[in-house]
């Protein structure tokens, strides 16, 4: 067993400089690293470049990189909920490429897979395909993306060992598992460390080839982002 | 004339015994609660979840368990969870039979438009392209007119395209319409207490009319 348990978030995340690219997992605030979204505010590194689904809310997630201008590029699909970000983007503060939530997918999951690009039909004809090449496969126009790496992939999980394997849950799993594919080193922040041995290798959903360090969060407040009810 | 309920229900009557459908942000949301009895469907929500539920009781909200518009749910028998990119193999796959989404406009082509508003709105396409570019079947649910009373129906999109040729069928408060193969919309039914005139007024785009236009059954 190759051991990756990290003590600490801070030891965790040691490495990340400025200017560097991160993969952050996520959707909307469900599923995000946000023990490590946290050291990043306390470590103030800037002009990151973040790839992430969504950028977070005003007061959590990435909108607290954002409104401490660490970020100089966002890579995402949607942003909606984020109003700091949208004045950083209008007034050009901030770079921000917004590509199909689809393409973002498999964008990550193709740098992790040693794939550099793939056709996909999402966006063609749009402002999106917009200087990218575009080939027909029977009669029907596609459109090249290209595979999307990170010096470090940030994910958080449900249940993980020490060999670096994860267990999601729920809908919290969304791009974790296709970012711990493709970052340089990827960090996973668990909910639950456990010891090898006790999580089913039948129920593993990322596998620890694919997670460099792990270590256990300190607290997740889990913040819901709209609480809807029967 | 229909509120957002009512477009709703008129969708639910396309939904097919079997069919895996997404429904999209805003009203397609609500024909959730409108699938008739005699059929079995299950709900695709592109953050990766097939077999959506309604939303939950008050106190069992699960933040681990959202939809795609970030709203808590709940996970019927049978669901599963998946990743973001086994969800979108699952829509650019054509596992997924119909796509409900709303529009900000629609083309007599079948263009849409719903993402970006240039210098003002900027919210990001999320999932929309990859469905709209994927979809077999795809319905838009929207409101026929602005606030300002223009046509969102238009010849041409004038802002920025999510998908190109891709809307098959339109339903708004005051009318269904099919987009034709070979370009324009055809008028297929009437919102009630709505006139024929009163949805050529509404639609800029070229409208064919052919014959008598059936009122929409609704079922209360």
């Amino acid at each position: 067993m190759i051991d990756k348990v990290v003590p600490n978030v801070h030891i965790a995340l040691s490495g990340i400089k400025d200017g560097m690219t991160l993969m952050l997992g996520g959707f909307g605030l469900c599923g995000i690293p946000e023990n490590s979204i946290a050291e990043l505010v306390k470590m103030k590194t800037t002009r990151l470049t973040c790839i992430s689904n969504n950028a977070g809310v005003d007061d959590f997630g990435l909108g607290l990189l954002l409104k401490g201008k660490q970020v100089k590029k966002m890579i995402s699909s949607y942003v909606g909920e984020n109003e700091e970000f949208e004045r950083q983007m209008l007034s050009g503060e901030l770079e921000v490429d917004l590509i199909p939530q689809g393409s973002l997918a498999e964008r990550c999951r193709a740098a992790g897979s040693g794939i550099p690009g793939f056709y996909t039909p999402a966006g063609y004809g749009t402002e999106v395909a917009e200087g990218k090449e575009v080939k027909f496969f029977k009669e029907k126009a596609y459109v090249l993306e290209t595979a999307l790496e990170a010096d470090f992939a940030i994910v958080k999980a449900w249940k993980g060992d020490a060999a670096g394997n994860l267990i999601y849950k729920a809908t919290a799993k969304n791009f974790n598992p296709v970012m711990a594919m493709a970052g340089k080193i990827t960090v996973a922040e668990v909910e639950e460390l456990l010891p090898v041995g006790v999580l089913d290798p039948n129920q593993i959903h990322t596998p620890g080839i694919f997670v460099q360090r792990i270590f256990q969060g300190k607290t997740f407040e889990k913040r819901i982002e709209q609480r809807t009810v029967r | 004339m229909l509120d957002k309920v009512g477009i709703a229900k008129r969708i639910a009557q396309e939904l097919e015994d079997g069919f895996y459908v997404n429904l999209g942000i805003g009203i397609p949301t609500l024909v959730a609660n409108y699938v008739p009895k005699d059929i079995s469907i299950e709900f695709q929500s592109e953050n990766g979840i097939l077999g959506m539920g309604p939303f939950p009781i008050e106190g069992t909200e699960d933040a681990d368990l959202i939809n795609a518009g970030k709203q808590t749910i709940t996970a019927l028998d049978g669901a599963v969870y998946f990743d973001s990119a086994t969800s979108f193999a699952m829509i650019r796959g054509r596992h997924v039979q119909l796509t409900v989404l709303g529009a900000m406009e629609v083309s007599e082509d079948g263009d849409i438009a719903n993402w970006k508003i240039p210098g003002k709105m900027v919210k990001g396409m999320g999932g929309a392209m990859d469905l709209v570019a994927s979809a077999e079947n795809i319905i838009v649910a929207m409101m026929h007119t602005n606030k300002e009373g223009e046509s969102k129906i238009l010849k041409k999109c004038t802002l920025p395209l999510t998908g190109l040729g891709c809307v098959k069928k339109i339903v708004t408060n005051l009318a269904v319409m099919e987009v034709m193969s070979v370009g324009g919309l055809k008028l297929l039914e009437r919102a009630p207490g709505v006139t024929v005139q009163e949805i050529q007024a509404a639609t800029e785009a070229s409208l064919l009319v052919n014959g008598e236009i059936p009122e929409m059954q609704l079922v209360s």
